[in-house]
């Protein structure tokens, strides 16, 4: 905790899940004071997503598995002195020292840490009473975690359409089902993850589809053998569909999806290689719900806005380029978790205690290294290969556009359709993502492209290799401009003005850290 | 004969001034390439506001430029399809207090000298034409010329309008310029090979400085910065562009300093835009939090009603200015058949059709729709180089 409400925190990390979790407890273990920023209530972030108390539930846990690491950081978060701060929705990360308009290069020099960077938020529920909440900290963690790729097909706007990550969230924290019976589709890891949550929670799934066929993780073998527990994993979920008499489609995709007000059945085609549907395959299977979803997104808009480096994965998704000790290529600033590829909640457990542990370093003027730090590097790399191997083994092949229709939606938000998104790119000049949004408003809407905007990129790119997408989003959420006319105003609001006790700076119990 | 790698003339540059360059050209029965690094619309164009705006600019060169646009504007209407967002919507210019009220009527006595229609508009009448304006000001002027056009749409529409004489080759960049024995130029390299014709129109927006040199000429055009700052959609509660009288001061500016001053005003689409923040830092894209925390507080200003509204995103464009801040347009005396369309600074989605009809005419050896003097390319002192 700082002295006083002026001085700027040694690290602010954005983002409570598992690697924002592990960075703050590890640093705030080493001494630092910790602000600990998410939009959510709870800790856990999307993984260790709980019900809210007054649900009742007596054991969350019984929807998750490796539950106990989450509950070891949940024990050392509460008796350390970080301050969390939970309902934080932070729109930008800048580099100003009070009102900034140093410009470019600012702050160089300026000691072991650089800082201090200004983290803008707004508080207050969703769609309304926001309030503008500006923090300054010597050193940044982003630990943003990634959200759901969802590619267009016809029929994905109808009422039980849901996103397959969204439906364990939705098991999750509200302990609802999205319907009786669940058909998962799409790719990636997570479907089966979801397809044996929702069994276990009662639900009917009559089908896994899933659009790659596994055999493409045998092209890794080092990543597999290196990882045994994700093997098990696998096997867990595996038994589980088994047990539940859960049909895995491989190579096969959902279509089409049929129904009037809501979702009646789907249309499952068979797709090659490159995801193109075969002919003459399609297959009808009833259902009340579809969950879907193509993998991960790394959500690091903050960090590109900062001008961060970013690398391009295999599955078409642009991720933070990271050092050995997680921090991204602007002096001050670390990443871990999903914001430097997607690979689950161990993998960014390893990375949260690595950028904690190099911020510490950072702020304490010492170097960064020992026995701990090596652990955590191989463990990071071994995970990360297996990253790695999952990204390319569920890259959308270019073939999918071949089941939408001119007439399906693919922004939602501004509703245009493919065919306007075709006549953008044929007739009038747009060459990628950001031509196709300025001719169409695809992805100038609430969701602000993070719905559209990989279909779009991928569309652009007319059958090659989508360009990876940056994408450019200033505002990682909406701001009241209430609250953008009040940030030089020297009143207000700090996180600390809450009225808490603070607790004596370095009193936090060692850890091993 | 004309074959795939030759045409009458070429156009660099697929923002709006060389789309209107290359739309007037082809109208004019000439055969143009259109060739850029990028796709149509992806530089200044692409993120500019659409402001057709006669309001802030002083009676001179600039402001003839300006008026003989507005004309085309509406004529352009007509031909090109409805999705280019044409809008006349007209400009309201607000004064908080009397001293203010004095200057912008001064300014408008001069405009009118000049053709342009300027209304005064007493305190009390204000919410008949803006409900939602704050109330206390001391007035304003309505400007009925004033107009909005979705611009990157333009663009793609006066291409497209060009039909099969327009030729558009995008994602190659001109690496070089072929000349004549005498100097004059006879086309262009890229990376894919070279492409001739007799004419080459400089219409590279922000980087026409860096094909001015390819072309041994110096053109001193500087990027400024602009923030654009875009609500969530709304039902229409801006009817006009509403922007504060101390806009007009900043636009003949000079100074390096931050200048900025909201112009508000709805879009057909629903989002309210926020703009012209105005600053000289190069290429930096970098969110500027000042600069935003200056738009959205005099938008809230002049609209309270927008306190509550979100915004949901801000773009940054740099605006191509050269020292006097007048465009350059026309034929290079030092360079047989290179032709300038680049400077507009803030005002190019306005300008482009004045200037591209100039082009058009410069080519066809016809008489010029004004006096292109003031816009003469060469008319920097060049550098010691």
């Amino acid at each position: 905790m700082p002295l006083s409400a002026s001085e700027p925190y040694d690290l602010a990390v954005i983002g409570a899940g598992s690697a924002g979790l592990a960075g703050a407890v590890a640093a705030a273990e080493l001494g630092l004071s910790v602000a600990l920023l998410d939009t959510a209530v709870h800790t856990g972030g999307q993984f260790y997503r709980t019900p809210a108390p007054v649900m009742g539930a007596v054991r969350p846990e019984a929807l998750h598995h490796d539950w106990s690491p989450y509950a070891d950081l949940r024990r050392r978060l509460a008796r350390s002195d970080v301050r969390h701060l939970p309902g934080h929705h932070v729109w930008s990360v800048t580099k100003d020292v009070d009102g900034e308009g140093t410009g470019e290069g600012a702050g160089e020099g300026a000691g072991p840490a650089d800082g201090p960077w200004a983290v803008h938020a707004v508080t207050g529920a969703d769609g309304g009473g926001e309030r503008p909440v500006r923090l300054r900290a010597r050193t940044v963690l982003l630990a943003t975690g990634a959200y759901e790729r969802q590619l267009p097909f016809p029929g994905w706007t109808l009422p039980g359409v849901v996103g397959a990550g969204g439906a364990q969230a939705m098991l999750k924290s509200g302990l609802v089902l999205p319907g009786r019976r669940v058909v998962v589709a799409g790719s990636g890891p997570l479907l089966l993850a979801v397809a044996s949550s929702l069994a276990a929670a009662g639900a009917r799934v009559p089908a896994v589809v899933e659009a790659s066929g596994y055999l493409r993780y045998a092209r890794h073998p080092r990543a597999l053998v290196a990882n045994p527990h994700k093997a098990a994993e696998a096997l867990v979920h595996g038994a589980a569909l088994l047990w539940h008499r859960v049909r895995v489609r491989l190579r096969s995709a959902v279509t089409e999806v049929h129904g009037t007000d809501r979702v009646e059945a789907v249309t499952v085609t068979r797709v090659d290689r490159d995801w193109r549907p075969v002919r003459g395959t399609g297959r009808r299977i009833e259902c009340d719900a579809l969950a879907v979803g193509h993998g991960l997104v790394p959500q690091i808009e903050l960090a590109t806005a900062l001008g961060c480096t970013t690398r391009p994965l295999p599955d078409g998704t642009t991720a933070l380029a990271l050092d050995g000790l997680q921090e991204t290529s602007v002096h001050g600033l670390w990443a871990a978790g999903e914001t430097g590829g997607v690979g689950g909640a161990q993998l960014a457990r390893a990375e949260g205690e690595l950028a904690g542990i190099a911020a510490a370093a950072r702020v304490l003027d010492r170097p960064a290294h020992g026995g701990r730090v090596r652990e955590l590097q191989r463990r990071r790399d071994r995970m990360r290969a297996f990253a790695g191997a999952m990204a390319a083994a569920h890259a959308p092949g270019p073939g999918w556009s071949g089941w939408l229709t001119d007439d399906t939606d693919v922004c939602r938000c501004e509703e245009v359709t493919a065919g306007q998104v075709r006549e953008a790119i044929e007739d009038l000049g747009a060459r990628d993502a950001r031509t196709v949004k300025l001719l169409t408003r695809a992805g100038m809407g609430w969701c602000q492209g993070r719905m559209c905007g990989p279909a779009v990129a991928c569309l652009a790119a007319r059958g090659r290799a989508a360009e990876p997408l940056v994408e450019r989003r200033p505002f990682a959420v909406p701001v009241p401009l209430s609250a953008l006319a009040a940030l030089d105003d020297p009143a207000m609001p700090r996180p600390d003005d809450q009225g808490e006790t603070p607790s004596e700076p370095g009193a936090a119990p060692g850890g091993d850290g | 004969m004309l074959t795939r790698n030759s045409a009458d003339v070429i156009v660099v540059g697929a923002g709006v001034i060389g789309a209107a360059c290359a739309y007037y050209a082809a109208r004019s029965g000439l055969r143009v390439t259109v060739l850029d690094r990028g796709p149509v619309a992806g530089g200044t164009t692409g993120a500019g506001e659409g402001n057709l705006l006669v309001s802030d600019k002083e009676p001179g060169p600039e402001l003839e430029l300006a008026l003989l646009s507005t004309a085309l504007w509406r004529e352009l209407a007509e031909e090109l399809p409805p999705e280019i967002e044409y809008e006349p919507k007209g400009g309201l210019v607000v004064a908080s207090d009397e001293a203010g009220m004095a200057a912008l009527r001064d300014f408008a006595a001069g405009q009118r000298t000049a053709g342009v229609t300027a209304d005064e508009v007493t305190g009390d009448r204000l919410h008949d034409l803006e409900p939602h304006l704050t109330s206390g000001l001391a007035g304003g002027f309505h400007y009925p010329q004033d107009a909005q056009v979705m611009p990157a749409l333009a663009a793609a529409h006066l291409l497209r309008a060009g039909g099969d004489r327009i030729r558009l080759r995008l994602g190659e960049e001109v690496t070089g310029l072929l000349t004549g024995a005498a100097g004059e130029i006879r086309g262009v390299r890229t990376a894919t090979g070279e492409l001739h014709a007799p004419y080459v129109v400089n219409a590279a927006g922000s980087w026409s400085g860096d094909l001015a040199r390819l072309a041994g000429v110096e053109l001193p055009v500087r990027p400024r910065r602009g923030f654009v700052l875009v609500t969530e959609p709304l039902p229409r509660v801006v009817r006009h562009k509403v922007y504060a009288a101390d806009y007009v001061a900043d636009v003949a500016n000079g100074s390096a300093a931050l200048q900025s001053s909201a112009v508000v005003e709805g879009t057909a689409a629903g989002p309210v835009l926020i703009g012209a923040s105005r600053e000289r830092v190069g290429y930096d894209r970098t969110l500027s939090v000042e600069v935003l925390r200056r738009l959205a507080a005099q938008a809230t200003a002049l609209f309270p009603v927008l306190a509550g509204v979100r915004a949901m995103r801000t773009y940054v464009g740099f605006r191509p200015y050269l020292p006097d801040h007048l465009p350059a347009v026309g034929p290079d005396p030092r360079v047989p058949g290179l032709l300038h369309a680049c400077g507009h600074e803030g005002a190019g989605i306005g300008l482009a059709p004045a200037t591209g009809l100039a082009v058009a005419r410069s080519l066809t050896d016809g008489e010029p729709p004004l006096d292109l003097t003031p816009f003469r390319p060469e008319r920097f002192p060049s550098a010691a180089t």
